[in-house]
């Protein structure tokens, strides 16, 4: 059934409430922001009564702390360390049991129907990651089955921004801080917890349908719009994409990958915290008896020495091609693959590396080339 | 025996049967399998691969190294290395086996026709490049010249000895085979598979040439071809490099922009001569 | 000899030297023939000539008391064989057996060696050609040290 398209609507701190709990109704597995050790994360919400108000975050180069705001505010922080990927695409996956029987065995298909899965508060730098992450595992001439089982009926509610963290740069990617598609529902939280709601599909207008809200006054949508412009020039991080590209393929032998590797741990924090990283490795198990087995797929890294293991040793030894392959392939074969960076400039590598390192500041060490000694003294 | 996925399920093995063992040398078999009864088997192209299944112990991807004429047998030939492939070589007739495939990109069989063909292949790289020589052999007036040059080990690491035999006797297949060390009793060639290269008769300006072999050695082939006056964009040379999935989705054997599953493992060498001269790329 | 001076001066090898450079190299060659199983030289002995194959095969064997003979490359038609003459003390480095007849056009080392001292621009020639074939060799040699069709092949010694 469709429906005529809805000029903006604003709902209270009690309509919001009300939408997760509708959301809940309709049979979804919400997910949406919780505070979990010290972090802002993304978990099961039973409830609209559930969601935390008045928090914060301080965010910049290995470093995050969580604070209290001075408000009630739903949405007053940017990004934690846990993306979308961990429920759309997880980080454990069992992906078939197989018996054996007689002299063969049998295989049989784990995963079957996950729950619908509602995602409330995706911000648009992740709203993109979704869309990256789609491309690869949805948009070639295979389907991941347990992505798309997940991602097809996932209903997204998004939240544009309007205070970026200390370590975002979706301007510079041009991910946000306002998103225009790619959501059932968007808001854009105001003053005392007034929003603006955007609706980007049928289904979220018919959701949207069933808790109180009424059209926004047009100060209202002004305002909100004035937030997200102006959030643009609030980034923690900028990064110069123009030529990036070409610039990282043409430094395959700079030596600041060998800087960097020297800061580096390859704890494959990076990989993990970032909502595009997609890579995956399998676990092979059986039970004592050798008849029963079980195939994972869990969350790999090419931050580890065994990704690149083919026989005789691995391709990727040294700590610095690693992280040569990880930035040059977000922000440049990432282009080649898939007609757009890996990057959406949310700042979680930055944030969760232990050793501080920014990707903005080694991508523009690299893309500039060594400094001349000279010039260097000139400075 | 149940399969429950549908047939494209690109995640699920299918089960087939070993049909066949055969030991090839000391440390290589070839695996002939066959589709479990009632289940189809799928056509392949030459160069492409499977990701082969051993109950619980896991999965590796293996060339193709059987006849594309005759798909219903599903040929591997393969080198105990690691954990999967020795499971695999304790196989027996009648064990079975998970294959999900085939997958990835052909050499270009149809492309080659009407000019000479030279297959470059060092060690086990002779199995990925078997299906191309049968399918030129199949069809053996539609092309020029063909030669196959060889190089392995040992003369004991020698693989489809009987094979080449009589492809050299009865298909008009120029065969040279060279290994890296040889006591008395070998009458061939000692040495390297390049210094072949420009001793071989075939016309540089209407060759097309399929090398196979460790990354080393098709770099040093292909300087070889170049020098000889083969054009790099009639070079082809299958690449290996860590997968687990086999369709792009795990991401482990991404060479630059490339995934070695889906975008090769058959490239044309231009494609990825840059890439090959970046060390750990 | 005269009958000589064509195919030398037909040779690869011999390509973008002068005739009366030709005439000179000439004048320091002779014909040879070695049955299946006799060698043209042993390691050690005097190396005091080169040869161009016409046709055969001859391998090049190192000898080892626990190994026995090892076959280190093969030579066959058209190919340059041996460079000790080249270079002091002009000793043989390895043995060169015929596995098959094998027809040699053979160059005496001490005759080119006088020539080439009297007449650099000869020897610049003759070198560099040397060089080529020298240049090969080591190639086929580096990649055979490699071993890269080993179970384990020898990695570098990078980190």
């Amino acid at each position: 059934m469709s429906h005529a398209p809805h000029g903006p609507r604003a709902l209270d701190a009690e309509g919001l409430a009300a939408l997760v709990d509708a959301l809940v109704a309709a049979g979804y597995r919400v997910l949406g922001p919780a505070v979990k050790g010290g972090a802002i994360v993304y978990d099961e919400v039973a409830s609209g009564k559930e969601l935390p108000r008045g928090f914060t975050e301080d965010q910049d180069a290995g470093r995050y702390r969580l604070g209290r705001r001075d408000d009630e505010a739903f949405f007053g922080f940017a990004v934690g360390p846990t993306s979308w990927k961990r429920f759309l695409h997880p980080p454990d996956l069992l992906r078939f049991r197989a018996s054996r029987e007689g002299h063969g065995f049998a295989v049989e298909p784990a995963d079957g129907a996950p729950t619908s899965l509602a995602l409330l508060g995706v911000r648009p730098c992740d709203l993109a990651a979704i869309a990256r992450q789609d491309r690869v595992l949805l948009g070639g001439p295979y389907a991941d089955p347990a992505y798309a089982a997940r991602r097809t009926e996932a209903f997204v509610v998004a939240v544009q921004c309007t205070e970026p963290g200390g370590t975002c740069f979706c301007a510079s990617m041009g991910t946000g801080p306002r998103a225009e598609s790619g959501f059932d529902l968007a808001l854009t939280e105001g003053p005392a917890s007034a929003f603006v709601v955007e609706v980007g599909s049928s289904r979220g207008a018919e959701l949207l349908g069933r808790v109180p809200n009424r059209p926004a006054a047009a100060d209202e949508v002004a305002a909100a719009r004035a937030a997200t412009d102006a959030a643009r020039g609030k980034m923690g991080r900028t990064l110069e994409t123009a030529g990036l590209k070409e610039a990282l393929q043409a430094a395959a032998e700079s030596p600041r990958w060998e800087a960097v590797a020297g800061r580096c741990l390859s704890c494959a924090n990076c990989t993990l915290a970032c909502p595009t990283c997609f890579c995956t490795t399998v676990e092979d198990t059986t039970d004592v008896t050798g008849g029963r087995a079980e195939r994972w797929r869990r969350w790999d890294s090419c931050f580890s020495l065994d990704f690149s293991y083919i026989h005789g040793g691995s391709v990727r030894r040294t700590p610095s091609s690693r992280y040569r392959q990880w930035l040059t392939h977000k922000l440049a074969s990432w282009h080649d693959q898939f007609g757009e960076p890996g990057c959406v400039g949310c700042g979680r590598c930055i944030t969760w590396c232990p050793a501080g390192i920014d990707l903005t500041e080694e991508a523009r060490a690299v893309a500039r080339g060594p400094v001349p000694a000279k010039a260097a003294r000139k400075e | 025996m149940t399969l429950a996925a549908g047939a494209n399920d690109p995640i699920l093995p299918r089960p087939y049967r070993v049909h066949r063992v055969q030991k090839e040398t000391s440390d290589t078999f070839t695996l002939e399998l066959r589709p479990e009864a009632g289940q189809a088997s799928f056509p392949f192209a030459a160069g492409q691969f499977n990701m082969l299944y051993v109950l619980g112990v896991g999965e590796v991807p293996i060339s193709i190294s059987g006849d594309p004429g005759l798909p219903q047998s599903l040929v591997h030939t393969t080198r105990s290395v690691g954990a999967v492939t020795k499971g695999m070589g304790r196989l027996q007739r009648g064990d079975a086996i998970g294959v999900r495939g085939p997958f990835g990109t052909p050499w270009p069989i149809e492309a080659a026709a009407g000019n000479d063909v030279v297959f470059v292949a060092g060690g086990i790289g002779l199995a990925p490049l078997r299906p191309a020589l049968y399918q030129v052999m199949a069809r053996r007036e539609a092309y020029g010249r063909v030669v196959l040059l060889y190089g392995a080990r040992t003369p004991e690491d020698i693989l489809f000895r009987r094979q080449l035999k009589e492809w050299r006797a009865d298909f008009d297949l120029e065969v040279h085979v060279t290994v890296d060390r040889a006591t008395r009793d070998w009458r061939g060639n000692v040495g390297v598979v390049t210094h072949l290269i420009p001793r071989v008769p075939f016309d540089p300006y209407h060759t097309v040439a399929m090398v196979c072999g460790p990354e080393v050695m098709m770099r040093y082939t292909v300087m070889e071809l170049e020098r000889r006056g083969v054009q790099l964009e009639d070079v082809h040379v299958s690449l290996e490099r860590n997968m687990k999935c086999g369709v792009g989705f795990c991401g482990h054997c991404q060479m630059g922009p490339k995934f070695v599953c889906k975008d090769g493992p058959v490239f044309p060498f231009e494609k990825v001569r840059d890439l090959l001269n970046v060390r750990e790329v | 000899m005269q009958t000589l001076e064509p195919l030398i001066a037909e040779h690869p090898f011999m390509k973008g030297l002068r005739p009366e450079q030709i005439a000179m190299i000439t004048g320091c060659a002779s014909n040879a023939r070695f049955e299946a199983g006799t060698y043209l030289f042993r390691e050690g002995q005097e190396a005091d000539q080169f040869y161009i194959l016409r046709k055969g095969r001859i391998a090049i064997e190192a000898f080892s008391p626990a190994q026995g003979p090892v076959t280190i490359q093969t030579i066959d038609d058209g190919d340059i064989l041996g460079w000790s003459w080249l270079v002091p003390p002009y000793r043989w480095r390895f043995d060169a057996l015929a596995t098959e007849l094998t027809r040699v056009i053979a160059l005496d080392g001490r005759c080119l060696r006088t020539k080439c001292e009297t007449d650099h621009e000869l020897g610049y020639e003759l070198l560099k050609r040397f060089a080529d074939v020298m240049a090969e060799r080591l190639d086929a040699t580096r990649m055979q040290l490699l071993d890269l069709f080993a179970e384990k092949p020898v990695r570098g010694g990078r980190r």
